[in-house]
């Protein structure tokens, strides 16, 4: 089950006691797809993606992550992805120059290789007058742009953003929203999870999972029909009301 | 008996947080603060509910004075704060109870307001408050916040975080509240949560763009918007960045939404020139504003 560059998850599962979180879940990410990740609070969006990025063991079940096992090769998993999320994302006492230099640092980068980067990705974001400033000065939006390049920083194939926009404000997540297809065009992977549903139209294809199991998984226009409705966020109400 | 709220303003160090904010929400009304993070939002709830002195400005809640009477606001209001800020150590009976007692009132007393709420969560009643859902913390935290049988209700970002079928719920409630006499006062980054609201402001870095009922908002959107679709996206969103009648282009689902510069702008216009950057399967058609659209025009 070699797959080049992408994500490959077969019969997944992880349970916590008697409470099945993640219940035999299966896909694949093909390289260079913008895959959403969507699904109601506790249905267990979490767990998968922290056995994704190599953090959780499987019950059982077997995913590959750039071509790596995550439950044996989990280190390998780690140098090849990118990983940002809403809760965690920059030091707010740190300057975002700072901040870019200690992930930098993290990801075992050169130091002239750092220094670089820095450059370019702080002219990239038009941050020159903030860049020694601290994070915790900046707006959510910038910050999480700035947490979205960082990421970028060891050059991974595989980018997870767990609910990089919640609460950003509109035009600045619509910039964020381009980041991510620039990056997808470069043929970068990239595997988000939002609660926004207009976002989810964004994606190449889209899961939704329910209870543990992925009820559904397609491009948002094959859902739209098969549910005969009209938004992603309908198609998100029906599957999750026709389970209860 | 609502809430007004004249000229007030609040700094932090160097930050205006809120600058001259001015607005009133009538009694029994469902009002709805709109922003970003970061807006100034939770600031202003912090001053409405007490816990924080404006600046400069008044502020009445339930016709008591936001610093003369603040003893009398605090018997008066219920308070969602962002934060889940219930005793992660107490059950959720606890809890509740805790709440009920403080106000010198029992759950017995106001059951009939929270049943609708607490019924879903009864079930977990001996559970710890930290060893809940997002979804069951939040209607705790709701039942919480009512058990006093408040006059007007502040709930701060009830809703961030929350997935869509969970927000539709929690609307719902807030629907059958506010037909029991309470006001309520809202806020969200959910745009499309506004439309849910009787009447608006539109709030960012600690100004308020507008206020009005949704509909009038959305009305008064000042130019045509078209929605505009290809097969290649991304090309899509780079060529409209470059097109000269531009005035905006934002991607909003499987559209992209595009108004123009030109006053005499016609769809034809837009369907030649991307057929020259040779996109298919255009699509170029008339639409309707949305909260939305009128938020990133106000606040370009």
């Amino acid at each position: 089950m070699k797959k080049e560059n992408a994500i490959y998850v077969e019969n997944l599962t992880k349970m916590f006691g008697d409470f099945t979180a993640v219940n035999n879940i299966s896909f694949e990410v093909g390289k260079g797809e913008v895959f959403g990740f969507l699904g109601a609070n506790g249905a267990g969006k979490t767990t998968a993606m922290k056995m994704l990025i190599g953090i959780l063991k499987p019950t059982s079940g077997h995913a590959q992550v750039a071509s790596f096992d995550v439950a044996s090769q989990a280190d390998e998993v780690k140098k090849s992805i990118g990983y940002m999320s809403q809760r965690f994302s920059l030091y707010n006492d740190l300057t975002i120059k700072e901040n870019i230099t200690f992930f930098g640092g993290i990801y075992g980068l050169k130091k002239s290789v750092i220094k670089e980067k820095t450059q370019e990705l702080i002219d990239e974001l038009g941050l020159k007058d903030e860049a020694n400033k601290l994070v915790k000065s900046l707006p959510l939006g910038w910050k999480q742009k700035v947490a979205f390049s960082v990421s970028l920083l060891h050059n991974p194939r595989i980018i997870f953003l767990d609910e990089p926009t919640g609460g950003v404000d509109p035009i600045t997540r619509r910039q964020f929203w381009e980041m991510i297809y620039r990056e997808a065009h470069k043929g970068k992977t990239i595997f988000v999870t939002t609660h926004y549903m207009d976002e989810a139209e964004y994606c190449d294809r889209v899961s939704i999972m329910v209870e543990g199991k992925i009820e559904a998984l397609d491009t948002p226009k094959n859902l739209k029909t098969q549910y005969k409705v009209d938004s992603m966020n309908q198609v998100f109400l029906k599957l999750a009301r026709n389970i209860e | 008996m609502g809430i007004k709220v004249i000229n007030i303003s609040k700094t932090y160090d160097k930050i205006k947080a809120l600058e001259n904010i001015s607005f009133e929400v009538k009694p029994g009304e469902l009002f709805g603060l709109i922003g970003p993070d970061g807006a100034g939002k939770t600031t202003l709830f912090r001053i409405l509910t007490t816990l924080l002195i404006a600046d400069t400005g008044e502020a009445t809640v339930a016709g008591y004075d936001v610093v003369q009477e603040y003893k009398s606001i605090r018997n008066h209001v219920g308070y969602m704060p962002g934060r889940f800020s219930l005793y992660q150590d107490l059950t959720v009976e606890e809890n509740l109870n805790f709440f009920a007692t403080i106000f010198g009132t029992t759950i017995e007393e106001n059951y009939d307001l929270i049943k609708d709420i607490y019924v879903q969560i009864e079930p977990f009643k001996n559970r710890r408050a930290g060893k809940l859902s997002g979804g069951m913390k939040q209607k705790l935290a709701l039942s919480c916040a009512l058990i006093h049988k408040p006059k007007v209700l502040f709930l701060d970002e009830p809703t961030t975080g929350v997935d869509p079928v969970s927000r539709k719920e929690f609307w719902e409630m807030l629907k059958r509240l506010q037909k029991k006499n309470i006001t309520i006062l809202v806020s969200t980054p959910y745009m499309d949560e506004a439309e849910l609201c009787d009447r608006i402001a539109l709030i960012t870095d600690g100004k308020i763009l507008e206020i009005d009922t949704p509909e009038a908002i959305k009305s008064s959107f000042p130019k045509k918007i078209y929605r505009v679709k290809s097969s290649g996206t991304f090309q899509l969103i780079q060529d409209l960045g470059a097109y000269d009648k531009t005035h905006s282009a934002y991607p909003f689902g499987e559209y992209i939404h595009f108004t123009s510069t030109s006053t005499d702008f016609k769809a034809k216009d837009l369907v030649d020139f991307l057929k020259e950057k040779n996109h298919s399967n255009i699509e170029v058609m008339e639409t309707d504003p949305t909260i939305e659209d009128t938020f990133m025009e106000l606040s370009k």
